[in-house]
């Protein structure tokens, strides 16, 4: 049963969404129906698409504290540009994944500490935001208000986007030969240089993968809050570290799970969801999210070195 | 000996420091020299010494950070302050349930690094979420002030410095006699430069962890106690800008970020340089946003310098 687990990474973060949604469930019966889960896990669009752009990073060996950041001001840019002159809006965008690329070059160019680069980064997208507006306001545009809020017959809006961002990103990073060139850069750069692999493209390409999504997660998050502040999502850096490291991946070593990520996501979504049935007091919110964390991490431990003795 | 000079670390944050002063003075024509030397001393303190408990915990090689210290920061000031009360003759009781709370803090983080496993990072981000639950759930609704006696010594000054700053020297005179003088000073850089060397060596490695984890909560906790007292009160958010400020310090203080190096001069450099930036930036009356976005960017700038002035590893 342990070496099953072991061997299946994937399995341990499935299985604590699944325990934590059975328990939401349990409390609350009523949002267990299709309106009561696309409530559920709505705000969880953005985040998984945060999580999986933190991930790029991870997977590279490095590590984004500027993400929220990051994503606030996406989010700034398309309640304002992107819903006034959405040319410019898309052009501001393709800028920003362009600077990420530009840093991920500067990073593995200089062999600087990705944590303090992208801490310093995070005032600078902050600093940036905050003269874009300066005060909360802006309006999603139309189409993606209509994309988030969209219907679909069956199964919820955020049940399909969380199915299709894990698809089509462990497509790419699974499943494709660069995308097992990338993680490789995780695993051993130094040899995936000696095969002949251009290293300082790659992780150019891993970091402007992260500013892509990052994208998608601050024009996702506007669709679903119709409007943007400078702060709005500045805990997706704490949310989306956790989630890359509650779905299976590592801090070193390449091995990252997009669809472990996607569900670690889910589940940090959702525990904030459950905690408010519980009726906890706004004042241990935060800890228990903190606790439910710990708890997931020493679930997973107990698993991976018990294999370990095992042999 | 200008050589020697010029190839110490720290030398770097100094000159930043002075020239970012002089930029200032330029614009002001020399006006309030000693105004904003006093400032930087004050508020560059508070930086120094949780950039030094920082600079203790990178020492201990790659992946070593500890993310708490803004909430160690806020719960250390936020109890000592509703345990004094603004009664008098209390400070002592203040200081010392502030220690106790770092140590607590600095425990509780080790142990999830030690006996769950867990990345550091990880590690004291998610015990940092509960340390703050602690303090919104202590803070609610109090505003409690300061002990005046306690208040009047954390704002004064004595021979014309800041009693804060001098604290702040006082703890670095001690951070460097423990590094340079003492064995365990020499076993924290050595597990620093190579764990595994270290441990065969029979250092024992697992104690500098956890005693190097205490001591940054419990300086944490030191500044968060004079912080609450110097600002009239502990708030919920007092110590967010010191995440960015201790990593900050350390790595433009000279401190290697991949360990087995430490600097403590170039930290009160480095924090001086921090506040004389800022005000740089004040006086040239840019907006908020712009402001941030400088900041970034000179710190950045900072760490590239850095980077190809020493030879690549």
């Amino acid at each position: 049963m342990t070496r099953l687990f072991a061997r299946h990474r994937i399995l341990l973060p499935v299985l604590s969404l699944a325990i934590l949604l059975a328990a939401t469930f349990y409390m609350q019966p009523r949002a267990m129906s299709y309106f009561g889960v696309n409530l559920l896990f709505n705000l969880a669009v953005p985040i998984a698409l945060a999580t999986v752009a933190q991930m790029m990073i991870i997977m590279v060996n490095d590590i984004d504290l500027s993400l929220g950041a990051f994503v606030s001001l996406v989010a700034c840019v398309t309640a304002t540009f992107l819903h006034d002159t959405p040319v410019l809006g898309v052009l501001i965008l393709a800028g920003l994944i362009a600077a990420y690329a530009a840093l991920g070059v500067m990073i593995h160019r200089f062999n600087l500490p990705a944590i303090v680069v992208t801490l310093g980064m995070s005032f600078v997208w902050g600093g940036l935001a905050l003269t874009i507006l300066p005060s909360p306001g802006g309006s999603a545009p139309p189409w993606i208000r209509s994309l988030m809020t969209v219907k679909p017959p069956l199964v919820p809006m955020a049940v399909v986007a969380a199915v299709l961002i894990a698809a089509v990103t462990h497509v790419l990073i699974i499943r494709t030969g660069i995308g097992t060139v990338l993680r490789g850069v995780g695993g051993n750069a130094a040899s995936v240089s000696r095969a002949g692999w251009p290293v300082l493209r790659l992780k150019a390409l891993a970091y402007a993968l992260a500013g892509f999504f990052g994208v998608l997660a601050g024009v996702a998050l506007v669709g679903l809050t119709t409007s943007a502040d400078a702060n709005i999502a500045l805990r997706y850096t704490l949310l989306s570290i956790a989630g890359v490291i509650l779905g299976g991946g590592e801090f070193t070593g390449g091995k990252v799970s997009p669809v472990g990520a996607v569900i670690g996501a889910l589940t940090l979504a959702l525990a904030a969801s459950f905690l408010s049935f519980l009726r906890l007091s706004p004042d241990w919110q935060i800890g228990a999210q903190g606790a439910i964390l710990i708890l997931v991490l020493t679930a997973r431990l107990i698993f991976t070195r018990r294999d370990e003795q095992q042999g | 000996m200008l050589k020697t000079v010029i190839a110490r670390p720290w030398i770097w944050s100094w000159i930043a420091a002075a020239a970012t002063f002089a930029m200032v003075m330029a614009l002001t024509q020399g006006r309030g020299a000693s105004e904003l030397a006093y400032a930087a001393l004050s508020f560059g303190a508070f930086a120094a010494i949780v950039g030094l408990g920082q600079m203790l915990v990178i020492t201990l090689g790659p992946g070593n950070v500890d993310l708490s210290i803004p909430a160690v920061m806020t719960l250390a000031g936020t109890l000592s302050l509703k345990a004094m009360g603004s009664d008098p003759n209390t400070a002592a009781l203040g200081l010392l349930i502030a220690v106790a709370v770092g140590i607590a803090a600095g425990l509780s983080n080790y142990a999830l690094i030690f006996l769950l496993r867990l990345p550091p990072i990880i590690a004291t981000l998610s015990a940092s979420l509960v340390y703050q639950s602690f303090a919104i759930w202590s803070n609610r609704g109090l505003r409690i002030k300061p002990p005046a006696g306690l208040a009047e010594f954390a704002t004064g000054r004595t021979i014309g410095i800041p009693n804060v700053a001098l604290v702040g020297i006082g703890l670095s005179i001690i951070v460097w006699l423990v590094l340079e003088r003492t064995t365990f000073g020499r076993w924290l850089l050595a597990s620093g430069q190579n764990l595994r060397a270290a441990r065969l060596a029979g250092i024992p490695v697992e104690l500098v962890r956890a005693a190097t984890y205490v001591t940054v909560a419990v300086f944490a906790s030191i500044a968060g106690y004079f912080l609450a007292s110097f600002s009239g009160g502990a708030a919920l958010n007092m110590g967010q800008e010191y995440l960015l400020t201790s990593i900050a310090v350390v790595v433009i203080g000279g401190t290697s970020i991949a360990g087995g190096f430490s600097n403590v001069p170039g930290v009160w450099g480095a924090s001086l340089f921090m506040f004389l930036v800022v005000s740089m930036l004040n006086s040239y009356g840019l907006g908020a946003g712009v402001r941030m976005m400088l900041t970034g960017l000179i710190i950045i700038g900072i760490v590239v310098a850095a980077s190809t002035r020493r030879p690549r590893a």
